[in-house]
């Protein structure tokens, strides 16, 4: 087996070294009605070529974003990538290496990961971030959790724009602690909803901009109301890109940000790995979850970096830990550095700037179909238009012509009586002649 | 004297005895890299991008106006950036990573390869599924595969990360109890004393009272204390298996049998599946929940820390509250279940936004597949007698914390060697980085004084295992001779010198700020 350095004679001479008659007496802690002998039942060893064969015609099977006219994001975005990043990232010294306990042979890591913090916080606006979370959702849920622990109060008040899936996972986490959430109604421009619901016992306030219908919000008020009443404000983005044309969370007064970051540097992936971006105010640095990396000096003198703050952490507070995270997304957090590196701000300016293009061109194809009505009135790359028929029955008329339209508002909250709600993506990615594919399409499945 | 060639070219290398430093601190292949921040790419880009149609004066108010504090640098910098802190990495394909209980395997690049077909890496989440029927036939696949390999019933794919997996594991076993009432009067979970940090903290996170359970003299879940723990107030039961010392739980059918009868589920952290993967099978031992670290036994890289991806099979009783989304495959092909309300299931939630880390199922498939139910049999096999090696060869030099019979896939030593030497096992690790060698883990598991757990894995030779042990033994020999500095200063020759992470701790910096008086306007 290609992977397996090992010879017979080198198995023998090492089992001679042990002193063991054969690889069974290594294994004889095993009870012997949990010993099996011979291979469970499975394929057998296979050479390179067979496995590119086998997954090839998986791949195969499913229509790739580059390849038909696409304009789905709901969360997940397709942008462009620079190649020097996909090869950067594949370096062995970044892809084959361990979280960096041992600092001294690890810097090229840490010094990235504190630079992606520099990034992330300037991004955001806040001052500082930390090394990643999983993805958005799971920062989302762990941004509730901390303002629980910041405020000594149980209760997330979540606006109706927060994408649903967001919503669950964090629901599904911070119920199992007894955090009671409050989720307010499903509407296009939902976050100032969120201001009535705010009372003394309100830890945070979730809100999220662009948010799930595409719907770019001041939340400078939220802030205001949230803050007067003891209360801290998450501000959820699902589409980092924005904030390179939209003012940060932290300019309009926010506690915590939770975004996801898969949109600088890294593919759709059918959903992972991406990578949770999460900032906050300076003085909740201690609350908060998942790796920080900082800076330090060796024996030397000379400037350093190390982690740090890891007593929030489980491998040394266990059951006393901020948050059980262990893992972030490290190599996903090289992705979005380099990219970032790449465009600097005048690229993520341009870039933001050539999706909101897109977007209002789609927008404008689409407003000018009979019986399709855009609901939302502002946005980045993103908005929600009304069908005059179900909108997963669109989308799947459109796929079987090779078209992917979009995200109907149904597959994320069934319940939500929107059946009719579509929401639509466009990024520098879109070309002029599949917004023309798209809407003489959509047109023609209306009539 | 050097000899010349005919241009008087030195053909010879010169002699020379002293060492003097460099004048700008540059040395040799190694560059000191400053931060991006602290180059001049203020206003710079390394993207070419048509210029906008648009200003987004449509959104008024609600464009971005300040500086945003974001460096650009062109391609060449870029890359040149990267590689020279890249330099700075120790890494796999470099030399051995021994990192005990982290499984530091060689990562197959066709894993890589497969991962970037766009027929995976190009496909969004929501697509309807019509169109990625290949990528659920893949995540069916490579259940099936999860499920084959450790006798379980079903399998919950979406936890990002091994942490993520056990909350996941927890949450279905807490979701059972609520389902039979019993869930008020369960608040406890046991957790050997041994055991990863994750699994008190998770616990915890999910709103469990943690309980300690004592270890054995040789060094496995003492069984008496565990039975007098374990009642009718416990919900389950965290064992790690072979655990962290290393060990095979020799107990393990009496400690599922016990906590079965007390009405408790019995968790097992598969960090280490590594060891038995081929040719033990969880089910076979009572396991009712256990995550896979795809990033570990099945060889997705671990990227500095993540992304990684912790799968969790589950048991019949635990099955019907696996976390949504999962696929489901019929006549009409494959599809996804998107909301525990569907299929009349009781699934306890949903753990993340979408299905998970798709990205990481290809690698982990394609290395499964690779190998074959016969190479993955081999694999536990190699991992084991490589363990077995490096402590049979060390034991004479080191203390073995349990020197009574094999260890599995990774062999665990104590400081009581190191005793009169002045020297600590963190001391020892440092003169380690100096020899080329990535340390053991240290410090773990808790249970043993002064711990190095050393895991070759399966992917090192015959000749890398060797050389580790003669650096090993050096090292040790060393030690004991008393050759103090050599390992209090150690590192002597890394990239950097012993960092003071004290400092860093007590006083943040966790981000680079504009220096007092510079023109730059960051935040």
């Amino acid at each position: 087996m290609r992977y397996l350095p090992l010879t017979p004679d080198d198995r023998s001479a090492m089992l001679a070294a042990i002193g063991a008659k054969s690889i069974d007496d290594l294994f004889v802690d095993v009870p012997k009605a949990a010993h099996r002998d011979g291979f469970v039942d499975l394929p057998r060893v296979a050479g390179e070529l067979e496995v590119e064969r086998a997954l090839g015609a998986m791949a195969a099977k499913n229509a790739s974003a580059g390849s038909v006219p696409f304009f789905c994001g709901a969360g997940a975005y397709k942008h462009h990538v620079p190649a020097t990043v996909d090869h950067v990232i594949q370096r062995s010294e970044f892809l084959t290496s361990y979280t960096p306990y041992q600092p001294e042979i690890a810097q090229g890591t840490l010094q990235y990961l504190y630079e992606f913090q520099t990034q992330v916080a300037n991004l955001t606006g806040m001052p500082v971030a930390n090394a990643s979370l999983y993805d958005g959702s799971t920062a989302m849920a762990e941004g509730v959790l901390m303002a629980t622990r910041v405020t000594r109060r149980n209760k997330a008040v979540i606006s109706g724009g927060v994408h649903p899936h967001y919503v669950r996972a964090t629901e599904t986490v911070v119920h199992a602690v007894g955090v009671e959430t409050q989720v307010l109604p499903a509407a296009v421009d939902a976050e100032a909803d969120v201001i009535a619901q705010i009372g003394p016992d309100t830890a945070c306030v979730v809100v999220q901009t662009p948010n799930v219908f595409g719907t770019a919000t001041d939340v400078t008020k939220i802030a205001e109301a949230a803050h007067a009443a003891g209360a801290l404000l998450i501000v959820v983005v699902t589409e980092a890109v924005s904030m390179g044309l939209l003012k940060s969370p932290g300019e309009m007064g926010a506690d915590i940000v939770a975004a996801e970051g898969q949109s600088i540097g890294n593919a759709l992936n059918y959903g992972g790995p991406y990578v949770g971006l999460f900032a906050c105010r300076e003085k909740l640095v201690r609350q908060m979850p998942g790796r920080l990396t900082g800076e330090t000096v060796d024996a030397d003198g000379k400037r350093g970096f190390v982690l740090t703050l890891s007593t929030r952490e489980q491998h040394i507070r266990r059951d006393k830990a901020t948050s059980n995270i262990c893992t972030n997304s490290g190599l996903c957090t090289l992705a979005f550095t380099i990219h970032m590196s790449l465009l600097g701000e005048t690229g993520l300016r341009k870039m933001a700037l050539l999706n909101h293009e897109k977007a209002l061109a789609t927008r404008d194809a689409l407003a000018a179909i009979p019986g399709v009505e855009v609901l939302t009135p502002r946005f980045f790359n993103e908005f929600a238009v009304r069908l005059p028929k179900p909108a997963a029955e669109v989308v799947e008329q459109l796929a079987q012509h090779r078209i992917l339209a979009g995200v109907p508002y149904s597959r994320l909250a069934p319940a939500a009586g929107m059946d009719d709600v579509l929401l639509v993506a466009a990024t520098e990615m879109t070309m002029d002649g599949d917004i023309k594919i798209l809407a003489s399409a959509l047109a023609k499945v209306c009539a | 004297m050097s000899t010349m060639n005919t241009v008087g070219r030195p053909t010879t290398p010169n002699r020379v005895e002293s060492k003097p430093a460099t004048l700008t601190g540059g040395r040799g292949l190694l560059q000191d890299e400053h931060l991006i921040f602290e180059s001049d790419g203020w206003g710079k880009t390394g993207v070419d991008l048509p210029e906008p149609k648009t200003d987004g004066s449509d959104l008024g108010d609600l464009v971005r106006r300040d500086p945003i504090g974001l460096p650009g640098l062109s391609e060449p910098e870029t890359m040149r950036h990267y590689v020279r802190l890249s330099q700075k990495n120790h890494a796999i394909d470099l030399a051995i990573y021994p990192l005990g209980s982290c499984t530091m395997k060689h990562n197959p690049r066709l894993n890589e390869k497969m991962a970037r077909l766009p027929g995976f890496a190009d496909i969004h989440p929501l697509q309807p599924t019509s169109t990625v029927q290949g990528a659920l036939e893949l995540m069916d696949t490579l259940a099936h595969w999860l499920k084959t390999l450790t006798g379980m019933p079903a399998v919950a794919l979406s936890p990002k990360a091994g942490a993520h997996g056990e909350l996941c594991g927890l949450m279905a076993i807490r979701a059972a109890h609520e389902a039979s009432g019993q869930h008020e009067r369960r608040r406890k979970v046991l957790v050997p004393t041994s055991a990863h940090g994750t699994n008190p903290a998770t616990a915890a996170f999910v709103g469990y009272t943690v309980v300690e359970v004592a270890q054995t003299g040789d060094g496995r879940v003492d069984v008496a204390d565990l039975a007098a723990k374990l009642g009718d107030d416990v919900a389950a039961i965290m064992v790690t298996n072979p655990n962290t010392c290393g060990l095979f739980e020799r107990d393990i059918l009496e400690i599922s049998r016990l906590t079965h009868e007390a009405g408790a589920y019995f968790y097992c952290d598969g960090a280490n599946f590594n060891a038995i993967v081929g040719r033990v099978r969880p089910g076979d031992l009572g396991v009712d929940a256990m995550h896979i670290n795809l990033h570990k036994t099945f060889s997705t890289p671990h990227g500095g820390g993540g992304p990684g991806a912790g799968p969790v099979v589950l048991s019949e009783a635990l099955a019907p509250f696996a976390p949504a989304p999962w696929v489901v495959h019929d006549a009409d092909g494959y599809r996804l279940i998107e909301r525990e309300e569907d299929e009349a299931a009781q699934a306890f939630g949903r753990l993340c936004a979408f299905q998970g880390q798709m990205g990481m199922y290809t690698r982990a498939l394609s290395y499964m597949m690779s190998h074959g139910s016969d190479g993955l049999r081999q694999v536990a096999e190699d991992a084991v007698l490589n363990a077995n090696y490096i402590k049979a060869r060390l034991s004479d030099l080191m203390s073995p914390a349990f020197p009574e019979g094999p260890c599995m896939h990774e062999a665990l030593f104590d400081d009581e060697w190191l005793k009169g030497t002045e020297v600590t096992t963190l001391d020892f690790a440092k003169a380690m980085i100096d020899e080329g060698f990535h340390p053991m883990t240290m410090y773990f598991p808790l249970v043993v004084h002064g711990a190095m757990l050393i895991e070759p894995t399966e992917t090192e030779s015959k000749q890398e295992l060797d050389r580790f042990i003669h650096a090993m033994r050096a090292l040790a020999e060393a030690a004991k001779a008393g050759d103090v500095d050599r390992f209090k200063g150690a590192p002597f020759h890394a990239p950097m010198k012993r960092l003071d992470e004290t400092r860093a701790a007590r006083s943040p910096v966790l981000r680079w700020t504009a220096p007092e008086g510079s023109n730059i306007a960051a935040e």
